[in-house]
């Protein structure tokens, strides 16, 4: 019993991760209706951003751990918007697969730009946050594992204040619903889109924070296995729905977990197809569909 | 399809330029060993996930040439060595091996570390009958791909005794944990071997987990592992993955030693923080180790601190043994004739590499003894030597 409930919690950790990654995918997907395939390669600059502003500060603590999280935060979002406003504006109007072989293409110029830049070297991430670990019964938490959950549940309950409660968040509801009428009624819409992809950047720094915090090994090529998973997460949460995204990250976490744990641990990316096929047979629109009011 | 004129015009300048370029670029020699330098092909990972590896592989190559050369080279002839990363990725090693062979026409091709590239690499060597010398792939199927394929390591079913004795002695483990990377022959092969060996003494393996190449989260096959409560967990995998394993099952409260083969050995092994000391008390075995007792190793130890400013590990010594093969097999043929080298690799007997003295057996391996290595202290300690 205690073996399952460790792999619940390992599950969860894992999968909280991807749910932050999957988030990014929804949120771009809500507002312009395409894949963002250059997606898990802002979150391995997202770690970068760590790695260095993490080694300039240098030392262990909860004020420098924070600080060096908002810094790839910020890095990435700025990132983000740039890549938005130099690759996908200009083919704002044209078809949706030019987009999405363009962000595949961006996809591919980060990952070999990050060669370049970062070296192709795995580096080892020096420790930002204090990390222990206690035992309750005989299950084995890791600080990593609750630092890492925290931090998602945090961000989520932050994004989704900023969706429904704030004026930004109505403005991109707005534009997710018909962008037409959201600019006669006054709205900016560059500003809105630039505004989305900084947001889903910035997760995907914070993903990319906590996943070299808990993976302390990091190279150019890490986003590509996270950002996929993240990508099944978010189709299967139901995409350009928020809520669904995280569900989904989450589920898989577990999911991929237990099969790991398993002795059929080889099957499990197959496994978790299988899964992606079933719920998309029996509900095509994902877990929590998509017709919904707070869709973004 | 047709093109415009100007369009047109463009692209036969293009290939014309092409075409003289390419010319030009003919190697003046034209050959194998006719000219005036043997040219040595080398393909390595330089780059990527077992760079290392192939760094350190790389240097020992280079040293070793350097060295050939100073001392006048090989029947009044220089080496030149062609070397192409293939970046730790699958599938780039076959085009770099194609490419050696058929554009620069090397005499013979030396690589890889990884079993998984060597492998690629040996069929193109086979077919283009150009000997391939692997310095330090271990894994048999090898030089199983055919008779121009050799190699200056022992094999994994060596290995694969060695640390189940040493288990089964040292460590004095009756159970034990395997966890392998099924993407790597080199880690199937050498897990499967430790089963056999230490199964066949007396011991019991209480679980077996598998991941692959691009996992980073161990925690579920640790959590299962740790239920079976083993004596020790067998990791036969490579260092950028063991430290992240280590370190996640000292995190799980896993306190047991791990242990493994030559995968393991490489300073980024212990970079990182925690690392050093969730590896504490871990063994692995090797080919070499710069803290050996003896005159050859020393030199060869004094020469690579010099040049590189570190000390050598045992893919270092081991590309600087397949060079000095190769070179020696150059030498007692009489000729850099591919065909001619093939048949004197085959005989190759009581060759002293730096690495110890070895004698290629029939099936093109090298029969010669082996090393333990320790963690301690944050850094790797000899241990013990094993004699096949």
């Amino acid at each position: 019993m205690s073996e399952f409930i460790q792999q619940i919690i390992n599950g969860l950790s894992v999968g909280a991760m991807y749910a932050l990654i999957a988030i990014g995918y929804t949120l771009v997907y809500g507002v312009l209706r395409f894949i963002n395939f250059a997606h898990s390669d802002v979150f391995m600059v997202g770690s970068f951003v760590g790695f260095y502003s993490g080694k300039a500060l240098g030392g262990t603590s909860w004020a420098g751990g924070l600080g060096v999280m908002a810094a790839s935060m910020v890095g990435c979002a700025l990132l983000g918007i740039l890549i938005e406003r130099l690759a996908y504006k200009p083919l704002r109007s044209r078809s949706k697969l030019t987009v999405l072989i363009t962000a595949i293409g961006v996809s591919m110029l980060l990952q070999n730009v990050g060669q370049l830049v970062f070296g192709a070297n795995p580096q080892p991430f020096p420790d930002t946050l204090p990390a222990t670990t206690f035992q309750v019964g005989g299950v084995v938490v890791s600080s990593k594992d609750l630092v890492v959950l925290g931090f998602t549940l945090c961000l989520l309950g932050a994004l989704e204040y900023i969706v429904l409660k704030t004026k930004v968040g109505t403005a991109m509801r707005a534009v997710a619903f018909n962008p037409q009428a959201a600019s006669l009624m006054g709205i900016n819409i560059d500003w809105i889109i630039s505004f989305t992809f900084g947001l889903g950047s910035a997760l995907a720094a914070a993903g990319g924070f906590l996943w070299a915090y808990k993976f302390p090994k990091i190279e150019p090529f890490m986003g590509v296995a996270p950002g996929l998973t993240a990508f099944v997460a978010a189709v299967l949460g139901g995409i350009g729905n928020i809520t669904g995204a995280a569900l989904g990250g989450l589920l898989l976490g577990v999911i991929e977990t237990l099969v790991k744990g398993s002795r059929w641990s080889t099957w499990t990316e197959a496994i978790a197809f299988v899964l992606l096929i079933l719920i998309l047979l029996f509900k095509p629109a994902g877990l929590l569909g998509r017709v919904q009011a707070e869709k973004v | 399809m047709s093109l415009p004129t100007a369009v047109r015009r463009r692209v036969f300048l293009g290939v014309a330029v092409a075409a003289l370029i390419a010319a030009g670029c003919k190697p003046s020699g034209g050959g194998a060993g006719t000219g005036t330098d043997i040219p040595v092909g080398e393909f390595a990972s330089l780059t990527g996930s077992e760079a290392a590896f192939g760094r350190a592989s790389h240097n020992g190559t280079v040293l070793a040439i350097e060295q050939l050369n100073a001392a006048g080279g090989v029947l009044g002839k220089q080496f030149k060595l062609i070397t192409e990363d293939n970046q730790s990725k699958d599938g780039e090693s076959a085009t770099a091996v194609k490419k050696l062979i058929s554009r620069d026409k090397v005499v013979a091709i030396l690589g890889e570390v990884a079993s998984g590239r060597s492998l690629e690499a040996a069929p193109i060597c086979q077919q283009y009958k150009v000997p391939q010398i692997s310095p330090s792939s271990t894994n048999p199927k090898v030089t199983e791909m055919g008779d121009y394929v050799f190699r200056v390591c022992f094999v994994d079913p060596f290995q694969g005794t060695v640390m189940a004795k040493f288990a089964a002695k040292t460590l004095r483990a009756k159970k034990v944990a395997v966890l392998t990377d099924v993407g790597a022959p080199y880690s199937v092969g050498l897990g499967t071997f430790f089963k056999e060996r230490f199964v066949a003494d007396g011991g019991t393996v209480v679980a077996e987990q598998k991941f692959t190449k691009d996992d980073k989260d161990f925690k579920a096959q640790l959590t299962a592992i740790k239920s079976q409560a083993p004596d020790a967990i067998f990791v036969p995998a490579y260092y950028g993955q063991v430290t992240l394993i280590v370190m996640q099952a000292r995190e799980l409260g896993i306190t047991v030693p791990l242990f493994g083969g030559d995968g393991w050995e490489a300073p980024e092994l212990l970079q990182g923080p925690g690392a050093a000391a969730a590896l504490e008390g871990c063994y692995f075995s090797t080919h070499f180790s710069p803290d050996q007792d003896s005159p050859r190793a020393k030199e060869f130890v004094k020469a690579y601190e010099a040049k590189f400013g570190a000390k050598p590990d045992a893919m270092a010594a081991l590309g600087y043994d397949s060079a000095l093969l190769l070179s020696d097999a150059i030498k007692r043929a009489g000729s850099a004739e591919p065909e001619k080298l093939r048949p004197v690799l085959a005989a190759t007997k009581d060759f002293d590499g730096v690495t110890g003295k070895m004698t290629l057996n029939d099936k093109r391996n090298a029969e010669k003894s082996a090393v333990i290595i320790g963690i301690k202290g944050g850094k790797f300690v000899y241990t013990e030597t094993v004699n096949p």
